[in-house]
């Protein structure tokens, strides 16, 4: 019995689909993550001075009226 | 002083979900391969939309009671950025379906159904536009938005489970929760989802507050 569930665990830990791992484990994947969180990153920066702009500018508007 | 902490907990999760989606462990199924990890990116998308058409159609209501201009304002805005994440949803959806189903635009109901539902949703921006005087184009577009809001959710949600879709969870298709998605992998999906959510917000708060003080100072200078 548990001769046949070593069998079926070893067919799903290798079923032939062609995943990343050689990629992963080179260490390259870590390059195009940190790209990506630098574009995002940006972008929030990026957002939240438009925030800030938009405060200053609801702030000169509570002024005048 | 608004209050900042959730804009950036949006920020932080989607980061996590962008460090922990392409480096966490995703199960090894034909044909999707790698791509499964699009999930975490494609289909938050939609979740936004979601989100955003559903605060668009509380406001349109609340309009209805109160007839303030700032509720129709939240409810055009809702809709403005719930059009540019439907946008990434469908064009992201279509380079994945490309590489998984061979072809961008496979008849798959939930692909038209979503395709109307987009375009029901332009329509209420071209109504907008259309009609100048300031109550008549609230009231008659909040009037709309309340109409589009369940035929959209007929449209994706109903529709699309009454026959075959290649959409997992639709039609005789499995849903991803069935056995497709791992545990690992739902709790980056969730927070992914969440995250976009409240970026989706924060760009609504901002055009909704460029409106408001483009309102005041049309209202100055009349």
């Amino acid at each position: 019995m548990s001769c046949f569930n070593f069998l079926v665990t070893f067919a799903q830990s290798d079923n032939g689909v062609e995943m990343a791992t050689g990629l992963r484990s080179s260490g390259k994947i870590y390059v195009v993550v940190i790209v990506l969180l630098i574009i995002f990153i940006g972008f929030i920066i990026y957002l939240f001075t438009i925030d800030r702009r938009i405060g200053k500018l609801e702030k000169k508007d509570k002024n005048i009226q | 002083m608004k209050s900042y902490w959730w804009k950036f907990l949006g920020a932080a999760i989607v980061a996590y979900t962008v460090i922990a989606g392409l480096l966490g462990e995703v199960p090894a199924l034909p044909i999707l391969h790698e791509s499964i990890r699009n999930v975490y990116f494609h289909v938050p998308m939609w979740f936004a939309m979601l989100l955003m058409y559903l605060i668009s159609v509380v406001y349109s209501i609340k309009y209805l009671g109160s007839g303030k201009p700032e509720d129709d304002f939240i409810a055009v805005e809702s809709v403005n950025v719930g059009l540019i994440f439907c946008l990434f949803g469908l064009l992201s959806g279509m380079l994945w379906a490309n590489i998984t189903w061979g072809d961008p635009w496979p008849n798959d109901p939930k692909l038209n159904s979503s395709a109307i539902a987009s375009l029901m949703y332009l329509a209420y921006v071209v109504l907008r536009n259309a009609l100048d005087e300031e109550q008549k184009r609230g009231k008659i577009s909040a009037i709309y938005n309340v109409f589009a809001f369940p035929i959209m959710i007929v449209l994706l949600f109903i529709l699309p489970r009454l026959t075959d879709s290649l959409h997992p969870g639709n039609g005789g298709n499995p849903g991803f929760s069935g056995y497709d998605m791992t545990g690992s992998m739902k709790w980056v999906f969730r927070p992914a989802a969440l995250g976009w959510m409240l970026i989706g917000c924060w760009i609504m708060t901002l055009r909704y507050r460029i409106r408001k003080l483009e309102y005041h100072t049309d209202e100055q200078s009349n």
